[in-house]
């Protein structure tokens, strides 16, 4: 009996080996795409968004028959606004479910996080969301805007066409405002703004009560002279800013905020009456016509199941790149990192605003940049955009520390960090 | 007249789209031919006007405007007042200007803008929004202003004149002194003078008419007044006065320091008002805390999450009753406060009973289900956050003065927070209720011995603690985010302010929570927002150093 027992069980052992390996076979088919957006947490009510952009882009390139004859499978996990989580659920990732390619991260700082672990495992990840620059890793391809892609069109926008003259600059206090700022307020000096015309102020997240900043605000646009905010404010913390503005009555005419952490997703979520007329500067607004942008205004609602779900510049931006991504595997062949890295530069696709964008040597974007205003039904209407394409400066040319710096990953520099007048690469410092 | 004129010619001009819909145009146009007279040269100047606007560029827009302005005159206020509204359109067959209005169904309704003949609900592909910026609405702004100087009625005209005092120049000056020639509303006409004098004291070059201009404005506290003195005493690169007169100058620094003495005691009373205000949101999340943690003595993580559910409830309410928004906070009151006390009933039935006595376990079995109640908001409702109204009457502000006002939604919540606050301490002092939860507090054996029921105390103390933070979350649905994360903003603070106030004391509670919340705001000018709370943070924990019991401490056995 208890030999019976023991062959049983080989044979019941021998025969679950047997299915996994088929079940690995048939896996082996497929292009595993990784998403590494939070589900949970904080960031979630942004990242989930993305997420569903991945999928949704995921579906219809294999409705089109796949990746080189394979077809796509999405890997999601959900690192739950968790920095530390961002690298281990990479290392996960890339080790174990053997992603090609990776889709995700929100904040700089879990993009830092998963820095190392890209490196070392040699993954490729694509980041959709605008960011403060002054990085750039062989290993990331940033779709978003960089400072000079949305930040100082911003200004310039408001110094020629506002004729503003005084500025706050305010931000919730973490990287990417502090660095947006030091940068904004360089650009600032350069053009000959005063000291005394430049006031800079940060809260921290999520900050709810705006009295005191919002009465400084109204002390300091009070002198005659036509003063601007401008808001790198995070997400979250803008609704009762915003609020706070309508109610000490400062409208869009006397003081303009314009906002880069404000899109269609997060006016979703606010009454926007008091709103209109501020501005807000992106590459991508659901407002703007043309088919490409319909078409995909049509398939967004249609996966989503809700009508009233709005698009925004991140989601372009992960479009962007997932297009970018399919056409360099294609032309590579192959989804092997250093081929496929290669590929990529210098490949186009269409933006859903109208034209091409193009992946630059330094893993940055040519964009079109827009200024749109804030709409009563909670869109933004392009009020101002630049005549063509504006190439993503990976560093910044307005940081005594990075002037001579520049990201080119061709030969023969090949390097993130690359120092223009000593001739050196100081590799990537983290 | 000239409607009756636009409209032919629009008619003529069009195809067969505004043909076919002139037919319910053309018996409305008798009337509007009364209204205005004009000649045809004018109308004729209008038409092509009307259609460069159309197509104009955002840039070019001002241009047309200007001259829309000088031919058409009164009659173009109401292509003025949609543009800056952001309804006007045109239809794209034959650019005939319309405007939107939405019905009481939220489909959009078009009307010509001249004759205001209905056009129904054209489809959206029909018509093109003719777009402004904020540059054209301060310039539209303006226009209206100087239309309705002569024509406005008494509160429009006042409007009007302090529209114009905003950028005076010679042509606006003369407009000014041609109206005040004609009005006969006091107000308007002292608003008038007062725009007249300070264009006086900003460009007269004499010495008797700039102290005349001084003694007129004397007493004003408008920021334009004082930026125009302040000119008068600035130096020149020499460090020399660039005005001459000694005597314009002993005036004008006698006037600034008038005003900055206004200045500062207005700016100490709107700092008080401020500390007072976000003490009241203070006040009003730790007050259900100060109950449960202060009075039951249970370590209740899930807190902010008891708040997170009153403003979601208020979120529900709207969407029910969307017609009758301004009422809507009343009924979400009573809702928040039933709904959180409900949900807090049943934890403290499931989950904290259970653990009576075995605080650590507590602390950690609530955090489980603040985030359980987290990330169901988050799966079954949204993760994003949700819009709630808030009704006109509690928008704007209360404007005291030029440099002085008190915006109403903090006002409200102030006042609304001393309510919950006193109700809640008759509710203790005064009850049945409440002398049986102090007495479950003081001494549960010695309760239950005399035949308090302490299981349906404790419960309905959890219960009433719940719902007084669901109270909480209508009031800050009002001036923050709706979303599964709020809570997690108002734990730490209330957690805070209970043991600053003293566990166990109500008014410890309304005590600290004020003066933690005037100390930030007195704080953050001089070292921004972030210092602000962590030496706020850092004062109250050597202060529990000192004083481990807070403010105002129990005595008496009940204490141990």
């Amino acid at each position: 009996m208890k030999f019976l027992k023991t062959v049983s069980s080989i044979a019941l052992a021998t025969s679950l080996a047997f299915t996994a390996n088929s079940v690995l076979a048939k896996k082996d088919e497929t292009i595993k795409v990784g998403v590494l957006h939070s589900l949970t947490g904080t960031m979630a009510i942004s990242e989930t968004t993305l997420k569903d952009t991945v999928l949704m882009m995921i579906e219809e390139q294999n409705k089109k028959g796949g990746l080189l004859g394979k077809k796509l499978e999405a890997v999601v996990v959900d690192p739950a606004s968790n920095w530390p989580l961002f690298a281990e659920k990479t290392r996960e990732l890339i080790s174990k479910e053997k992603a090609e390619v990776i889709f995700g991260c929100w904040t700089s700082v879990s993009r830092k996080s998963v820095l190392p672990v890209l490196e070392e495992l040699n993954g490729l990840l694509f980041y959709p969301v605008q960011y403060e620059g002054e990085e750039s890793s062989k290993n990331v391809f940033y779709t978003g805007a960089s400072p000079n892609q949305q930040a100082i069109p911003a200004v310039d926008y408001l110094m020629n066409e506002l004729e503003v003259k005084r500025w706050v600059l305010a931000g919730t206090d973490y990287v990417y405002p502090r660095t947006t700022n030091k940068i904004l307020e360089a650009y600032l000096k350069s053009k000959g703004v005063a000291d005394e015309d430049i006031m800079i102020n940060y809260t921290p997240f999520g900050h709810s009560d705006w009295q005191s900043i919002v009465s400084d605000v109204k002390k300091f646009g009070k002198t005659g002279k036509k003063t601007a905010v401008v808001s790198t404010i995070n997400g979250d913390a803008n609704v009762p800013f915003y609020k706070e503005l309508a109610n000490q009555g400062i409208s869009a005419e006397d003081i303009p905020v314009v906002a880069f952490s404000v899109g269609e997703e997060e006016l979703s979520g606010i009454d926007t009456k008091p709103l209109v007329g501020h501005l807000a500067a992106w590459n991508y607004f659901q407002s703007v016509e043309g088919k490409e942008n319909a078409a995909f205004i049509k398939q967004w609602k249609k996966f989503t199941k809700d009508p009233k779900r709005v698009t925004n510049d991140p989601m372009e931006a992960t479009y962007i790149g997932f297009q970018m991504w399919v056409k360099a595997v294609e032309k590579a062949g192959t989804t092997d990192t250093d081929k496929v890295e290669q590929a990529m530069i210098g490949i186009t696709a269409a933006n859903l605003t109208g034209g091409v964008a193009v992946m630059n040597k330094n893993h940055h974007l040519s964009k079109p940049v827009l200024i749109g205003e804030i709409q009563d039904d909670g869109q933004l209407e392009v009020v101002w955009e630049t005549e063509g394409l504006v190439a993503g400066d990976a560093w910044s040319n307005f940081l005594p520390g990075s002037k001579d710096i520049i990201a080119d990953w061709t030969k023969p520099i090949k390097c993130g960090n690359y120092n223009r007048k000593t001739k050196k690469c100081s590799g990537q410092e983290y | 007249m000239k409607p009756f004129i636009v409209n032919t010619i629009i008619l003529i001009l069009g195809c067969w789209l505004s043909s076919a819909l002139a037919e319910g145009t053309a018996p409305t146009m008798p009337s509007s031919t009364s209204s205005t007279s004009t000649n045809v040269q004018t109308a004729e100047n209008i038409a092509p006007l009307l259609t460069a606007l159309t197509k104009a560029k955002l840039s070019k827009s001002a241009k047309i405007l200007v001259q829309l302005e000088q031919t058409g005159g009164t009659a173009m206020l109401p292509l003025f007042e949609q543009m800056l509204n952001g309804k006007l359109y045109y239809q794209r067959a034959d650019a005939q200007i319309i405007y939107q209005v939405k019905d009481s169904n939220d489909t959009k309704q078009y009307f010509d803008i001249f004759s205001k003949a209905p056009l129904g609900a054209l489809d959206s592909s029909l018509v093109k929004k003719i777009r402004v910026n904020s540059k054209l609405r301060t310039h539209l702004k303006n226009t209206i202003a100087r239309i309705q100087l002569n024509h406005g009625n008494d509160e429009e005209r006042l409007h009007a004149v302090i529209k114009l005092t905003e950028k005076l120049t010679q042509a606006s000056i003369d407009e000014l002194s041609a109206a005040l020639k004609t009005e006969v509303n006091g107000k308007v006409r002292e608003a008038i003078e007062k725009a007249i004098a300070l264009y006086q004291l900003q460009t007269s070059e004499d010495t008797p008419s700039k102290l005349i201009a001084i003694a007129a404005l004397s007493g004003s506290l408008d920021s334009k007044v004082r930026n125009a003195l302040l000119k008068l005493v600035e130096k020149n690169s020499e460090g020399k006065y660039i005005e001459k007169d000694r005597k314009v100058r002993v005036a004008v620094q006698a006037e600034l320091k008038r005003i900055d003495g206004r200045i500062k005691i207005f700016g100490f009373i709107e700092k008080m008002f401020f500390g007072l205000s976000a003490g009241s949101v203070l006040l009003l999340a730790a007050i259900g805390l100060a109950i449960t943690f202060g009075v039951m003595g249970v370590f209740n993580m899930a807190h902010g999450e008891m708040i997170m559910i009153g403003a979601y409830t208020t979120y529900g309410v709207q969407l029910l009753m969307p017609n009758f928004m301004e009422y809507s906070l009343f009924v979400a009151i009573p809702a928040a406060f039933l709904v959180a006390g409900i949900v807090g009933m049943i934890i403290e039935a499931t989950v904290i009973r259970h653990l009576h006595g075995r605080p650590l376990e507590t602390l950690l079995a609530t955090f489980g289900i603040s985030l359980i109640l987290q990330q169901a908001v988050r799966s079954f409702i949204s993760a994003t956050n949700r819009p709630v109204v808030t009704p006109e009457w509690m928008s704007g502000s209360l404007e005291i003065n030029p440099i002085f006002s008190l915006t109403y939604n903090r006002i409200y919540i102030l006042i609304f927070s001393l309510i919950v606050f006193f109700l809640l301490l008759t509710i203790l002092k005064k009850t049945a209720l409440g002398l049986h939860v102090r007495a479950v507090s003081q001494n549960r054996a010695m309760a239950k011995s005399l035949g308090i029921r302490t299981a349906w105390v404790d419960s309905m103390t959890f219960a009433l603690g719940s719902g007084i933070a669901g109270v909480a979350g209508v009031a800050l649905s009002q001036i923050t985010n709706v979303g599964p994360n709020m809570g997690q903003d108002y734990i730490i603070g209330s957690f805070m302010v209970v043991v600053f106030g003293g566990v166990g004391n109500l008014f410890g509670t309304l005590v600290g929570a004020f003066s933690l919340g005037i100390a930030n705001k007195f704080l953050e000018p001089a070292t921004g927002a972030v210092l602000a709370n962590i030496l706020v943070l850092v004062f109250i924990i050597l202060f529990i150093q000192r004083r481990p019991k807070g403010l105002f401490p129990q005595k008496g056995r009940a204490a141990d």
